[in-house]
């Protein structure tokens, strides 16, 4: 199925003020494509999130960002890449296992529940691929 | 070309209650015809005021703008009838008929007036263009139209769907009323919210006596409400808990946790009350 | 270094986020405000989050660890003003801030604050 891609751009995702910065972007697309304030706040929310996986755990990688329009409906999609170590376990990283006192919360489970798409690809010592998608 | 040299005007003037009999009958056998939507002699109407605009227009202005003032007649008639389909419900295409739908009588007529080739080559492109400005012209108008209704639309519907009424000082009541799904609910809820902020109400009470059946996506709306306005700062209430509802939910798993639920808006509105501090007395 | 301005408010501190803190300046401020709570024996924190847009799990962190150094430093914390979107995003994300007080606006977190140095122990029944 052809997902017609308007925009595209790629970004890096290396630093503290790299995940500022696509913080940044993330809401200017989504506030492009016309996203109300709360869908806006959950796909900026999930893109920090991963994008401080990226840089913390994957060693530093990109993201990039997409908009799309499939028929009437316009969405958003962001694809994260690092080459780190990988992710051991995927099912057990989405599990919610999340508290805030504990550092190893990766985050994961909860960007998948700000997103409309994820998916997650990865292998120890070949890198990690996030991708999520929120429509309008 | 100019209309003066054209002989668009003084055909269509001399031919004119013959070009209007034919165009109407081309609209009324379209198959875009809705007689349920528009009456015969409403149509009848537009039709000879467009085609007697249009000969009015061409005579005094341009064939190739009508932006100008001397085609404002037209416009106008066009607007008035592009906005009432619009809000109607007409589709694009059965709109759009009703200028192109003039193009056929109208070759036809400059067919039988015109001999020479080159001039009514010249004049069918001339109409053709024109008709086709006409046509996007309305269809234009149309899109900002259909634009209007249903934004307009959408505001009914959010304000009927969430009516926050501050009870008291610093107390919310959000009654619900009828089925929820999952957009509305959180549509509202998200509302709920902004009222709180707005109001700085430290309650809300969210009264479901008025629905009458809840489901897991919207029980979890309903969780999820809670929980962002305590974070927030902020306490809610669930009252009006119908017996089926409770059993639904239990039935369902869903936890309610530590939120506070009433079976009455009043109940919890004495809660509330005492909540802020205020004590009620009977009156002597 | 770009640092959050802490100001003093009686016997209370007022932290008022308005930027986009990247980690080094969330650490910064953690430390600051640790330093200012025993500098000043503040008893309370006020942290007015009213003008950020997002929070994530390392800005819920960060709150959460300053609502608990100050808890040990004989400190209450109260976050106050958090948006209705950051609100809904922070209970999809699965954070819940335990031990953290929450007030819609300065004003309420003051007298949160208040009552909650007026009860014995120290503890109001707001907590989460």
């Amino acid at each position: 199925m052809a997902m017609p891609i308007v925009k595209s751009e790629w970004w890096p995702v290396r630093s503290g003020e790299d995940i500022v910065r696509v913080r940044q972007i993330v809401r200017r697309w989504a506030v492009e494509l016309g996203f109300g304030l709360v869908d806006q706040t959950k796909i900026v929310t999930a893109a920090s999130e991963i994008a401080r996986n990226t840089v913390d755990y994957g060693g530093g990688g990109e993201v990039l960002v997409e908009s799309l329009s499939e028929n009437a409906r316009r969405g958003l999609r962001l694809v994260f890449e690092d080459k780190g170590p990988g992710i051991q376990n995927i099912d057990e990283a989405l599990k919610d296992g999340f508290t805030t006192s504990r550092g190893l919360g990766l985050g994961l489970g909860g960007a998948r529940r700000l997103a409309t798409e994820f998916s997650v690809e990865s292998r120890p010592g070949e890198g990690t691929r996030v991708s999520l998608t929120r429509w309008k | 070309m100019r209309g003066t040299s054209s002989r668009l005007p003084e055909i269509i003037a001399k031919h004119e209650q013959d070009l209007l009999d034919q165009w109407i009958k081309e609209q009324t056998s379209s198959a875009t015809r809705r007689p349920d939507l528009l009456s015969e002699a409403d149509l009848r109407e537009q039709s000879r005021a467009l085609l007697n605009g249009i000969r009015n227009a061409i005579q005094r202005g341009r064939l190739d703008d009508i932006t100008g003032s001397e085609w404002q007649t037209v416009r106008d008639v066009l607007n008035e009838v592009s906005r009432a389909q619009a809000q109607m419900g007409f589709s694009p295409s059965e709109m759009a008929t009703f200028v192109f739908s003039l193009k056929q009588p109208l070759f036809a007529r400059l067919r039988a007036e015109i001999r020479e080739t080159d001039p009514l080559v010249d004049e069918m492109w001339a109409a053709s263009t024109l008709l086709d400005k006409l046509g996007l012209h309305t269809t234009e108008v149309y899109q900002k139209s259909r634009e209007e209704v249903i934004l307009r639309q959408q505001q009914d519907m959010l304000e009927l769907s969430t009516p926050v009424v501050e009870l008291w000082d610093g107390v919310l009541a959000l009654p619900l009323i009828g089925t929820l799904d999952s957009a509305r609910t959180q549509v509202v809820m998200e509302n709920l919210l902004e009222k709180i902020v707005q109001t700085g109400a430290g309650i809300a009470i969210v009264d479901i006596t008025g629905v009458p059946t809840v489901d897991t996506l919207v029980a979890q709306h309903l969780l999820k409400t809670v929980a962002a306005a305590r974070l927030m700062g902020a306490d809610c209430i669930i009252s009006g808990i119908r017996p089926q509802i409770a059993q639904t939910i239990v039935h369902l798993g869903v936890d309610l946790g530590s939120v506070i639920t009433k079976a009455s808006l009043a109940d919890a509105f004495v809660v509330a009350l005492q909540r802020t501090g205020a004590t009620i007395n009977k009156g002597h | 270094m770009e640092r959050i301005p802490i100001l003093k408010m009686g016997e209370f501190l007022l932290v008022t986020i308005q930027v986009d803190m990247h980690d080094r300046l969330a650490l910064t401020l953690q430390d600051d405000l640790t330093e200012m709570i025993v500098k000043n024996r503040a008893h309370g924190v006020l942290i007015d989050i009213s003008a950020l847009e997002v929070v994530d799990s390392f800005i819920g962190r960060m709150l959460g660890n300053i609502a608990s150094v100050s808890r040990v430093l004989d400190a209450a914390t109260v976050v106050v003003g958090m948006q209705p979107a950051v609100a809904i995003t922070l209970v999809e994300l699965g954070l819940s801030l335990p031990g953290v007080r929450t007030a819609l606006n300065v004003e309420k977190g003051m007298e949160l604050l208040r009552v909650s140095l007026a009860a014995p122990n120290g503890h109001a029944d707001r907590q989460k």
